[in-house]
């Protein structure tokens, strides 16, 4: 018995100490972000890190639909396993009042990268609360919903020709929501298996707010006051009740079964030549026009969301900014690694991966306008967007939100203007709770 | 006391010989099954009766204050939680139901001399022997309204059974059927095996029909391991998640614990998603209760 708790206990030593040699001899960071194809391009970035200074970057992942959850349990029990995290942006709130991140104003200032980054990211992946100076991240991935189309489809000489006897004015890519919406029902052909659009309709997380916001920035509306917390009379009004009808007109043009689409759905709506266009991030394109992953590659083509009624344009965010954790052991080594990814050469190496990268000099350089057929309507996007609300308490809105929505949106429950009332009232009774607005 | 309860430790045995008494080696056995149930069932819940009554978020690093009842009183005035149980009950109702119906239907084809009866008896087990989130994915893909196998052998076209809000959850209920029907089926199984033969010879000799038989002598002696599958089931149902999660996300398919589940770690409204998972605990317990009763009595028959 004796012999068993020696051994035992020795063998518990052992592995401590190990462990903790380890830890001191090896320099190394961990990023956690979520599964796609920037991680791996972020990966290859830190793999030229470590090149340069010898510390080891991994870039942990996870899937998308357990991205926040799993992130948030770690930081709610003040781990530290890992050293930055490539947040969403509605999680800024939550990550600075909650303590989560480390305050990146002073390196901000110092970097004036108020300058250096596109205006639109800093105000979005960065600062918060709005307008206070204080920042909690570095824009790393600029992201925005755009879509892409069937090239073919819409320059086949007889579709032209129906299109405009049916419509009156030629086909081509939409100019605005009612050409959207009407290239759409034109292509919605249940019986030859092709259909007009793919939107977002998922209510499990963010798709379908974001799909919504896509048409209600767009026809001029917005989802509330952000400083004052006010949105009665805003996420209600009658531009985003027009906004939402707009949305929900889309949905019946959509492939059967499209009650829980979100980017794997609206990609594969273009490569298994379901629907004519398709709502996507632009961090979606990069695989469809990889003939591998898209065998209508050379067939795709690209547009930034179109404007509304009122020549309003504007699209919704996605993206993320990278943030140290205030958990880390290791905020100096980390804060090393950001130094060296907001530098010019490391911007344009992050572009050249595959990257959207934040750098307004990066953005606008015609190398990168010309790398790819939707860089250029990337960069149109990206100083044009808008976000959903970035409050600590930002998923139980979403949850209202996907609450409210997706009933009226898939069901076909009540109308537009009862839908978007409720949801003002289930918002203004959160900001009320929270004790935002009295 | 305790030595008298169980069996005393052979003299001659190792453990003797090591000097360990029956009480240690019950101790042994016991102390650290009990810690461990403490530590991680027994403390968490009552952890999670104190954050019932408070506005904790894991999330902030705001100190959780004390509101007494509120989380309650809200959820409780919460239409869209009424209508998540309403959906749970439902859907409870349905798969078990269904289950009861389809599992105790095979044991009783399968209950006869039939060739290769323990090798079709086993391959009927399969489906429950798969993980939840598997069979989900699967059959999200049978289901497909493009390209599911459902559609295309039943000749229903595009039919969308998942994204038509009035089918999803009978579609969900469907496949939790397929899973669980099998369990049913065993249990059945056993109980229709138990069944003295002598009593069918008798019916037999008396002419008794096959109705008659049917609910005079197999459904009173299969009766109480009927309810011990039901009580199984109903206790599972309630608590489905995994399934429906990856199934469906219509609003009309949202069961009690999605809508726990996205309390507590996406709103992460730990406070009131204790609250609601204490509801949930007392409502099972309640339901389980009724159940016992109704066996305890079905077996003094």
């Amino acid at each position: 018995m004796r012999k068993l708790v020696t051994s035992v206990l020795a063998g518990i030593g052992l592995t401590l100490a190990c462990g903790t040699s380890v830890y001191a001899q090896e320099k190394s960071l961990t990023i956690f972000w979520a599964e796609w194809d920037p991680a791996n391009y972020l990966q290859e970035l830190g793999n030229e890190y470590e090149k340069e200074t010898g510390v080891k970057i991994t870039v942990e992942t996870t899937p998308w639909s357990d991205f926040q959850t799993k992130a948030f349990t770690e930081f709610n029990a003040h781990g530290d396993a890992y050293d930055l995290v490539v947040g969403d942006s509605q999680w800024l709130g939550a990550g600075s009042t909650g303590g989560h991140y480390v305050d990146l104003t002073d390196f901000f200032n110092k970097y004036k990268l108020k300058e250096v980054m596109a205006p639109a990211t800093v105000k979005y992946y960065a600062e918060y609360p709005g307008n206070s100076g204080k920042y909690w991240a570095i824009p790393l991935e600029g992201d925005a919903v755009g879509w892409s189309y069937r090239k073919d489809w819409f320059e086949d000489p007889k579709e032209k020709e129906a299109f405009k006897a049916k419509y009156g004015y030629d086909l081509d890519v939409p100019k605005d929501f009612k050409a959207l919406r009407d290239i759409a029902e034109f292509f919605y052909r249940p019986d030859q298996k092709k259909y007009g659009i793919a939107i977002y309709t998922d209510n499990s997380y963010d798709a379908m707010a974001m799909g919504f916001e896509n048409a209600l920035f767009s026809y001029g509306g917005e989802l509330g006051d952000y400083s004052t917390y006010k949105v009665d009379g805003i996420v209600n009004s009658d531009k985003a009740i027009a906004a939402l009808d707009a949305y929900k007109e889309l949905y019946k043009f959509t492939p059967p079964g499209w009650a829980k689409s979100f980017f794997v759905e609206d990609n594969q709506a273009i490569t298994e030549n379901l629907a004519a266009m398709s709502m996507n991030y632009f961090a979606f394109f990069p695989s469809l026009i990889n003939e591998a992953s898209n065998p209508n590659a050379k067939n795709t083509g690209f547009f930034a969301n179109p404007p509304g009624p009122n020549g309003d344009q504007f699209a919704a965010l996605g993206g993320q900014g990278i943030s140290i954790v205030s958990y880390s052991q290791k905020q100096d080594e980390a804060m090393k690694f950001l130094e060296w990814f907001i530098k010019d050469e490391t911007q344009k190496k992050w572009a050249a991966l595959g990257g959207y990268t934040c750098s307004a000099a990066v953005l606008k350089s015609p190398e990168f306008q010309n790398a790819t057929p939707y860089n250029k309507a990337f960069y149109e996007t990206m100083f044009k967007v808008k976000d959903f609300w970035a409050v600590p308490e930002y998923a139980e809105l979403l949850q209202q939100l996907n609450q409210r929505v997706y009933p009226y949106m898939i069901g076909g429950e009540g109308t537009a203007k009862e839908t978007l009332d409720a949801l003002a009232g289930d918002w203004n009774a959160t900001f009320k709770k929270y004790g935002r607005v009295k | 006391m305790a030595t008298t309860m169980i069996t005393t430790l052979d003299r001659s045995s190792r453990a003797a010989a090591r000097g360990l008494s029956d009480i240690s080696i019950r101790n042994l056995f016991i102390i650290p099954t009990v810690l461990f149930l403490i530590v991680f069932n027994i403390f968490p819940l009552i952890y999670s009766l104190g954050y019932s009554f408070t506005d904790f978020r894991a999330s902030t690093n705001a100190p959780a204050n004390f509101v007494g009842l509120q989380n309650y009183r809200d959820l409780l005035n919460d239409p869209y939680v009424w209508s998540n149980f309403a959906i749970t009950a439902k859907y409870v109702i349905i798969s078990v139901a269904g289950q009861l119906l389809v599992g105790f239907g095979v044991a009783m084809l399968l209950n006869r001399d039939i060739p290769m009866k323990g090798l079709l008896t086993t391959l009927l087990l399969l489906p429950m022997m798969l993980s939840m989130a598997v069979v989900g994915l699967f059959w999200k893909l049978l289901y497909d309204p493009s390209f599911g196998i459902i559609n295309y052998a039943l000749g229903l076209g595009t039919f969308e059974w998942l994204s038509d809000p009035k089918m999803a959850l009978y579609a969900v209920a469907l496949t939790d059927i397929w899973m669980w029907s099998p369990f049913v089926m065993l249990l059945s199984l056993a109980g229709l095996s138990a069944v003295p033969k002598h009593l069918y010879e008798a019916a037999a000799i008396d002419r008794a029909g096959p109705f008659y038989t049917f609910f005079r002598i197999t459904l009173p002696l299969v009766a109480p391991i009927l309810m011990i599958a039901v009580i199984f089931r109903t206790m599972e149902a309630f608590k489905t998640f995994d399934l429906a999660y990856i199934l469906t996300s219509q609003p009309t398919a949202e069961l009690i614990s999605i809508r726990l589940y996205k309390m507590a770690f996406q709103e992460w409204q730990t406070g009131r998603s204790c609250a609601l998972a204490y509801i949930v605990l007392i409502m099972v317990l309640a339901i389980t209760n009724i159940y016992v009763k109704y066996l305890n009595k079905v077996k003094e028959r």
